[in-house]
């Protein structure tokens, strides 16, 4: 399952009010690490999307929600719980890796 | 087992994996699952690559590598090594996605990482200010001041490159003049938007969490100044990625893949390396192109005298 686009519209009732962990994927089009680590974003959501809600947000077109996070390198994970950020990932890594940093939303 | 697999997806490890594919070796190319490419992703246009009269982008043209490469029967594997064992006879390859292969020969084609200055909090800055990826990054420094660190080719392509977002770029280099070619440091200078600081190295990063700017240390006459950036590019040169094999192979002094001469023979029978893990000169992706074809034909031979 690929991963939902959020907008600034949605960003409050789809990241921020979600009752459980969010990753939001910050990506672009022209960014070849983020076009790697999106098929292992959907990988990863489709084993713990029990658990972990795996979201995108298209830089390019919605640059005020990069601008607001703090975003200067993509790819960016965050991960979003309670409407703050408790965890900050950047650069594409392989999925273990990734499995390991994201190991206490999904364990 | 099979005859011949290939560690590395730059220009070494594809030009090695066309050959072998060509030589009827059918080669197992194993690419890396996030950095497949290698350097050349991050690059825009390429000039100097022989053949492309107009330049190309340099992800256009590694897609190109790989499908010459497998046009021939090279099978890719988009994972990443973690394990090898080349001492014996058998060389054993093991992967993060959990998969062991076997086979008679390996190529080593890992290429280099980009060097860190080595500076505290350098780490945690990374994503927030302080970037190795002019081409990835570059969009997030729209209208700010930045600087690019570095005195070669690269420095002086992400320096030029930034000119389309930011709207102060400086150039700081330790030394009073730049090891870049000289059409990329013509380039760089007559930019208005770029200023060159010479004789000049960072001493500190400051802001928290944020990168809002930098410490500069003269280095002549050592006298401190601070810089104020939204963002910092570091350009200062690569290392070779050799920790897979460090304990099997023998080194140069400089920490490269030590070959035989003119040859890819490493100190073990059956291992060849290419590319920028042995050269600490030219690093160009013509001469990593031409190093990953003589790997394959040194397999190739090798492979033929065992038989």
């Amino acid at each position: 399952m690929s991963a939902k686009s959020v907008t600034t519209a949605s960003f409050q009732a789809d990241v921020l009010s979600s009752g459980k962990p969010v990753l939001v994927d910050f990506w672009a089009e022209w960014c070849g690490p983020c076009r790697m680590v999106s098929p292992i974003l959907d990988e990863i959501s489709a084993e713990h999307g029990e658990k972990l809600t795996i979201v995108k947000v298209n830089v390019d077109e919605e640059p005020q929600l990069a601008q607001q996070y703090g975003i200067t390198s993509i790819p960016a994970l965050q991960v979003f719980q309670n409407g703050e950020v408790v965890k900050s990932i950047v650069g594409a890594k392989p999925k273990p890796q990734l499995l390991a940093d994201l190991s206490d939303f999904i364990n | 087992m099979r005859e011949v697999i290939i560690i590395g997806s730059g220009p070494a490890g594809y030009t090695a994996g066309i050959y072998a594919a060509r030589a009827g070796l059918n080669p197992l190319l194993i690419a890396s699952s996030v950095e497949a490419g290698g350097e050349l992703m991050k690059t825009t246009e390429v000039e100097n690559y022989p053949g492309f009269p107009t330049g190309l982008q340099g992800p256009e043209l590694m897609e190109a590598f790989r499908a010459q490469a497998e046009r021939f029967g090279t099978e890719v594997l988009l994972d990443d090594v973690i394990e090898v064992d080349l001492t014996g006879d058998v060389k054993i390859v093991k992967t993060g996605g959990g998969q062991t292969f076997d086979a008679k020969t390996v190529i080593l084609a890992t290429g280099a990482a980009y060097r860190e200055l080595g500076l505290p909090r350098e780490k945690e800055l990374s994503g927030h200010g302080v970037s190795w990826c002019a081409t990835c990054d570059g969009f997030f420094f729209r209208e700010k001041t930045i600087a690019v660190i570095g005195g070669g080719d690269s420095a002086m392509e992400e320096a030029t490159f930034l000119t389309r977002f930011a709207s102060k770029v400086y150039l700081i280099h330790r030394r009073d003049t730049f090891k870049a070619s000289k059409i990329m440091q013509e380039r760089a200078q007559a930019n208005p938007k770029i200023e060159v600081i010479w004789n000049t190295e960072v001493a500190e990063l400051l802001g928290d969490p944020k990168l809002t700017g930098i410490i500069t240390r003269n280095t002549v006459d050592g006298t401190t100044a601070q810089l104020d950036l939204d963002g910092l590019f570091i350009a200062v040169g690569n290392d070779p990625r050799v920790w897979l094999v460090e304990n099997q192979l023998e080194l140069t002094a400089e920490k490269f893949i030590k070959v035989d001469g003119r040859s890819s023979k490493t100190s073990l029978p059956g291992v060849f390396a290419c590319g920028d893990v042995i050269d600490p000169t030219y690093r160009q992706a013509i001469t990593a192109a031409g190093s990953g074809c003589v790997a394959a034909l040194d397999a190739e031979h090798y492979l033929a005298s065992v038989k």
